[in-house]
C-alpha cells in the first residue's frame, strides 16, 4: 500500500486552495537498471478530487509528472470545516484515498 | 552461452508484461474515473495531441500564462503554473516538446474551479513547454522555453 498522501486545504480569499503531495515512484519505463533492462514503467495515471459529492478536478497523468507528485489548484464554494477527498489510481490498478479538512 | 534460452527467457518477459497490462484493463477503476486517453499520451507533437483529445486544431493565445523557471538545475523536478483567461475554460494539459512523449499531465476544469494548476514534471533536456487549454470546445495554447542543466529522463 502507498504512504498516505499530505493534502492541505486552506481558504484563499473566497476560494479553496488545495496542495497535495503524493508518494509515488513515477517510473518512467524509459530507464534501464544496472544490467541493462528497461525498468517498466510505473505512474499515476488518475487522480480525482471531489468536495461535497462533486468533483473539482480530475487528471489524467502520464510518467512525465515528477516522481512523489506535487499538485496545487482552487475552487470555489468549499467552507472551512468541509472535507477535500482526492484519490489516485496508477497503472497498476494500486489506489489510494485521502482527505483532508479545510482551514 | 545457449542463445535459445536467451530467447525463451525475452519471450517469457514479454508474455509477463502483456499479462500486466491486460491483468491492469481488467481492473479498471469504476465509472466515476474519467478513462485514461492513452493515444494523447503516446503521440510526439502538439498537433497529434489535440487530434488524440478530441480536437482538430490549436491557435495561440495569449490568455494562457506559464510560470516556471527559465533555467531548471534539475530535469526530474521542474515546477509549472499555468493559468488561463479563456472564458469557459474546461481542461488544461501540460506538454514538453523533446520528452519522449509530448503529453505530461491533463487536467479537467469543471465549473467553479479555477484555470489555475501548479504541479512538477521530469524534463529530458532544454525544451519548449506548452500549456493546451480547451474553452468552450476549441483548444488554444502558449509556449515557453525551460532549458535544463540535468536531465531528468535518462538512467
Amino acid at each position: 500500500m502507498a504512504d498516505p498522501m499530505k493534502i492541505r486545504a486552506a481558504m484563499a480569499g473566497d476560494k479553496v486552495e488545495v496542495k497535495v503531495l503524493m508518494s509515488h515512484e513515477m517510473e518512467t519505463g524509459q530507464r534501464k537498471d544496472a544490467k541493462g533492462a528497461t525498468i517498466p514503467a510505473w505512474f499515476i495515471q488518475n487522480v480525482t478530487a471531489t468536495h461535497n459529492g462533486r468533483t473539482v478536478l480530475s487528471a489524467e497523468w502520464g510518467p512525465a509528472v515528477a516522481k512523489n507528485p506535487f499538485l496545487s489548484f482552487r475552487f470555489a464554494g468549499g467552507k472551512p470545516g468541509d472535507k477535500v477527498i482526492i484519490t489516485w489510481v496508477d497503472n497498476k490498478g494500486d489506489k489510494r484515498t485521502d482527505e483532508a479538512t479545510i482551514s | 552461452m545457449n542463445s535459445s534460452r536467451r530467447t525463451v527467457l525475452k519471450g517469457t518477459g514479454g508474455a509477463a508484461v502483456l499479462g500486466l497490462a491486460m491483468v491492469a484493463g481488467l481492473f479498471k477503476p469504476g465509472s466515476a474515473w474519467a478513462e485514461w486517453n492513452k493515444a494523447a499520451f503516446e503521440v510526439k507533437t502538439l498537433n497529434d495531441a489535440v487530434k488524440a483529445m478530441g480536437g482538430s486544431q490549436a491557435s495561440e493565445s495569449k490568455d494562457i500564462t506559464i510560470q516556471s523557471p527559465d533555467i531548471a538545475e534539475n530535469g526530474a523536478v521542474v515546477p509549472f503554473t499555468i493559468a488561463s483567461k479563456i472564458p469557459k475554460t474546461e481542461a488544461m494539459a501540460l506538454l514538453v516538446e523533446k520528452n519522449p512523449n509530448i503529453l505530461a499531465a491533463n487536467f479537467s476544469i469543471p465549473d467553479g474551479t479555477e484555470p489555475w494548476v501548479n504541479t512538477r514534471v521530469k524534463m529530458g533536456q532544454t525544451s519548449n513547454v506548452i500549456a493546451l487549454v480547451k474553452a468552450d470546445g476549441k483548444y488554444y495554447y502558449a509556449s515557453k522555453e525551460v532549458k535544463v542543466t540535468l536531465g531528468g529522463c535518462g538512467g
